[in-house]
């Protein structure tokens, strides 16, 4: 099998592929930065509780109208919302720190979704329904998942200066601004649009894992936040690119084998990278000499 | 005054029990052995159905009505073959101590259809290679459901065995014409047409009794995800075979399908019902009925409308 069988044929033979290509890496535009700044924020989690969180509004959704993924959607994404908020506006207001507010406001919401979908009687898996697959992409969802990377590199380089500063060192943001609150209430609804997209269209796994598992190898490599979240968005789309290449060679589901890729990635780094762990132990420690 | 009327209305219901208690309790795993139960019960039977019209039965998860309505029965009626997982838990759970009558007893089964897999790869998904549970897609395996349903309701009421074995009888000879039927319909299609792609494996009795091929993305169960080189052996199949016939199942994502269905350029043909009824009213909401909803969509598509 020569190079172009290996790594240009399957995207060139088939439009899905294509698809799948082209919606995990423009995904992978936004989830790069976003991922840095929950790493960052220590909210690594966020994308796992947000996964169950929009459930009451993707009940909510089939409720009203039954099946249709439109409604469905547009419940998570305002069920994510209004939890993603409501934990920051508690870890920020009272003694709470923000991933026990986000747990407590996550379970709420999961209780009160598997109650809501009980109601009706049929026992239809909603999430199953609701979570697409990455070969699955159709005009709609690309169209979707571009207008939310647009809308969050937009909102993410308008933010940039409050945003750092809010993450980094929040006392110093508190004294000269008032933006603080505002900007971290903005990110959260940032995350809250990334994932439910990403959920809707590329399933939870591929949506939450080019979200965490780019940003956290990057951080064994480079040190600035630029270096940070350009990095990010590099080994999300080189995953996606090599795991669609071996879902396709190696007859493995798609999903996974990206995330397992990227999962490759953060362990070689994680090891060997500038600031892994076989590297740092093996550079000797430098002392100051006189 | 109130105490009279209370008096009177408590007379009034006890007397107007008898006439409506059914004969046996019974409870059916998913609407399709359900309709069969009613169909064979008739009056005699107060039927429960646990997974109802367009529910995924492979990822159903019981609920306390579920355990409740079971606890109460005199007869559980399953499919077997392991289409039902949550079966053995729900039975525990609930202490159920009655018959459980497993209705594909004695159906001749077979394998889930293998794929061109690398040898060393059997452990793709979790049925793989495992007995297809799906025996109901062939008529004749539904006229030995029949009869175990009937037998099974005769043991746990002997009462009412005459009347079960008349509609036992009955609805055997409308499945056994909707048989001859649907062998004549797919006679019609031309041998080398024969093939349909579906979303999961669910048709592999019907393809094996009426000579159908069918083609899925996913495997035996819902809950497989679909690799690429899966669809893209399927999308390559489509294009040389000239497969004409692309469907989408009520309960799955469709979404898969109308991905293969845009590249390959064949339309999709319609919704075919394979593991549940539809809802009243929805043109599948009878075994009957569901069998003759996916001839009219099967043949036409098939030829090419």
């Amino acid at each position: 099998m020569n190079f172009y069988d290996l790594l240009i044929a399957p995207f060139a033979q088939f439009g899905f592929m294509n698809r799948a290509l082209a919606g995990a890496m423009i995904l992978s535009l936004s989830a790069g930065p976003v991922g840095v700044f929950l790493t960052l924020r220590r909210m690594s989690l966020t994308g796992d509780a947000m996964a169950h969180a929009i459930l009451p509004g993707a009940a909510a959704g089939f409720l009203v109208s039954g099946l249709a993924i439109l409604p469905m959607t547009l419940g998570g994404f305002a069920a994510g919302l209004v939890v993603a908020v409501l934990s920051g506006l508690v870890s920020r207001f009272t003694i709470q720190r923000e991933d026990s507010s986000l747990a407590a406001f996550y379970l709420i919401s999961l209780a009160l979704g598997v109650m809501l979908v009980s109601l009706k009687g049929s026992n239809v898996d909603l999430m199953h329904v609701l979570f697409g697959t990455v070969l699955a992409l159709n005009n709609d969802a690309l169209i979707m998942i571009g207008a939310i990377v647009t809308i969050s590199l937009v909102t993410l380089a308008v933010l940039w200066r409050p945003l750092v500063a809010e993450c980094l060192d929040p006392s110093f943001l508190r004294s000269v601004s008032r933006a603080g609150h505002p900007v971290h209430l903005l990110f959260l609804a940032l995350v809250v649009i990334n994932l439910v997209g990403g959920f809707q269209a590329l399933g939870t796994l591929l949506a939450v894992g080019l979200m965490m598992l780019p940003a956290s190898a990057a951080r064994f490599w480079v040190r600035s936040l630029e270096a940070l979240c350009a990095l990010a968005v590099l080994i999300a789309m080189a995953s996606s690119y090599v795991g669609l290449l071996i879902s396709y060679h190696l007859s493995i589901a798609s999903g996974p084998a990206i995330i397992l890729v990227a999962g490759a990635v953060y362990f070689v780094s994680m090891l060997f990278g500038r600031r892994g762990v076989v590297t740092s132990n093996l550079r000797p420690v430098r002392h100051r000499v006189a | 005054m109130t105490l009279k009327l209370l008096l009177a209305a408590l007379i009034g219901t006890t007397l107007a029990l008898p006439a409506h208690a059914a004969d046996i309790k019974a409870v059916a795993s998913f609407s399709i052995l359900g309709d069969i139960v009613a169909r064979v019960g008739g009056d005699r039977v107060d039927l429960t159905t646990i997974v109802g019209p367009n529910a995924d039965t492979h990822v159903y998860e019981p609920k306390p009505a579920d355990a409740q309505a079971l606890s109460q029965a005199d007869v559980f009626f399953v499919n077997g073959l392991g289409f039902e997982g949550w079966l053995d838990r729900l039975v525990e759970a609930t202490g159920f101590g009655g018959p459980v009558v497993v209705a594909s007893e004695g159906v001749a089964t077979h394998e889930m259809a293998e794929e061109e897999h690398a040898e060393g790869e059997h452990d793709q998904g979790h049925d793989h290679g495992e007995t297809d549970p799906h025996a109901w897609q062939s008529l004749k395996n539904g006229l030995v459901y029949v009869k175990n349903v009937a037998a099974g309701l005769c043991k746990a009421d002997p009462d009412g065995c005459a009347t079960y074995e008349a509609n036992a009888k009955t609805y055997s000879d409308e499945i056994a014409a909707l048989d001859a039927k649907v062998i004549a319909a797919i006679d019609t299609v031309p041998a080398a047409q024969r093939k349909v792609i579906t979303t999961h494996d669910a048709f592999g009795y019907f393809g094996e009794e009426y000579g159908v091929q069918f083609l899925a993305p996913e495997g035996i169960s819902t809950d497989s995800e679909a690799s690429a080189a899966d669809v893209g052996r399927l999308i390559e199949q489509i294009r040389s075979e000239g497969v004409k016939a692309l469907f989408i199942e009520n309960m799955s994502d469709g979404r898969l399908v109308e991905q293969i269905s845009r590249e390959t350029g064949v339309t999709i043909g319609g919704e075919l019902y394979a593991d549940a009824l539809s809802e009243p009213g929805q043109g599948a909401a009878s075994y009957l009925e569901m069998f003759e909803h996916n001839i009219a969509l099967l043949v036409p598509a098939m030829t090419g409308k």
